[in-house]
């Protein structure tokens, strides 16, 4: 993000709803932990939960929401692979349910 | 011998768009993602593989890593205030969001001291079984990102912070760097707190 045309008051708001927001889906976080639900929904749950915040806290505290398209385009071939490699395992469980 | 100036330290690159600094910082990050999703993805393979595995709350605190949570979410935001200090060229509210960033993450620390002492004292190490290993392996890795990242959050309050005075366009962007570092180190352990302690 550039400095040169930051509204400090208007910034500083948006960072304390955002703070309040994260401090609401770490209750729920564990709020959800303590639901009566299997555990591929307790997963999906929690994931989804940690996703919204980890979006508020990059796109928000590390100003990726309007930064340069060199960073976005170095993060999402990064996440390309993230996905990849967090498949890799699910990949060798489904070879070996095959043989 | 001649002093030679680093280039784009603070002006923008015509072929990137960004500063030298900001870019290094993200391909940084990007390894960083990398590093610890290799670890989430052992997890996930050792879980998968396994008919019975310990819900994480029978040996850890989740009460302690709530609090740790919110120590984390607390000092992300205190960092960015730190940075938006500065933008504002109010240096004393710099010192005293970058020291309560500090304190903040020391109460991690903390906190992290008395979680692993008392599975110490428990008997439970990381070859007591797989799940305890991961999370040995996991929050260990954490915390010494944590580390790393106090140590140069403490340089930018103390000796480090002479450059507001030489170069504040600098060290501002040096701020905001180091912001964005922290701001991963919370991250992961966004991740790390339901994987561990709730599933």
């Amino acid at each position: 993000m550039t400095t040169h045309n930051v509204d400090v008051k208007s910034h500083s708001k948006k960072y304390i709803k955002v703070y309040l927001a994260l401090m609401v889906l770490t209750v729920l976080t564990v709020y959800a932990s303590f639901l009566t639900v299997s555990v591929g929904v307790g997963i999906i749950l929690a994931l989804i939960i940690a996703s919204v915040k980890s979006t508020l806290v990059a796109g928000i505290f590390m100003h990726l929401f309007g930064e340069k398209k060199i960073i976005i385009w170095t993060l999402i071939l990064t996440i390309i692979f993230f996905i990849f490699l967090i498949l890799i395992p699910l990949f060798s469980s489904l070879d070996s349910i095959k043989y | 011998m001649s002093t030679e100036i680093i280039p784009y330290t603070i002006e923008e690159r015509e072929d990137t768009g960004v500063n030298n600094a900001k870019l290094g910082i993200w391909l940084f990050l990007t390894s960083e993602v990398m590093l610890f999703g290799a670890l989430f993805s052992t997890y996930i393979f050792l879980r998968v593989g396994t008919i019975n595995w310990p819900v994480g709350s029978s040996f850890l605190s989740v009460p302690m890593a709530a609090l740790n949570t919110v120590f984390l979410i607390t000092s992300s935001i205190t960092m960015v205030m730190a940075w938006l200090s500065l933008v504002d060229k109010n240096f004393s509210a710099y010192r005293k969001y970058m020291l309560l960033t500090i304190l903040l993450g020391c109460a991690f620390l903390v906190v992290k001291y008395f979680e692993y002492t008392a599975k110490f004292e428990h008997n439970l190490y990381p070859s007591t079984n797989t799940f305890l290993g991961l999370y040995f392996t996991m929050t260990g890795l954490h915390v010494l990102h944590v580390i790393g990242g106090l140590i140069v959050n403490i340089y930018f309050l103390f000796p480090g912070s002479k450059m507001w005075e030489s170069n504040p366009e600098r060290f501002k962007n040096r701020i905001e760097i180091a912001g964005l570092y922290w701001h991963f180190v919370d991250l992961v352990w966004i991740f790390l707190f339901p994987v561990l302690y709730l599933l």
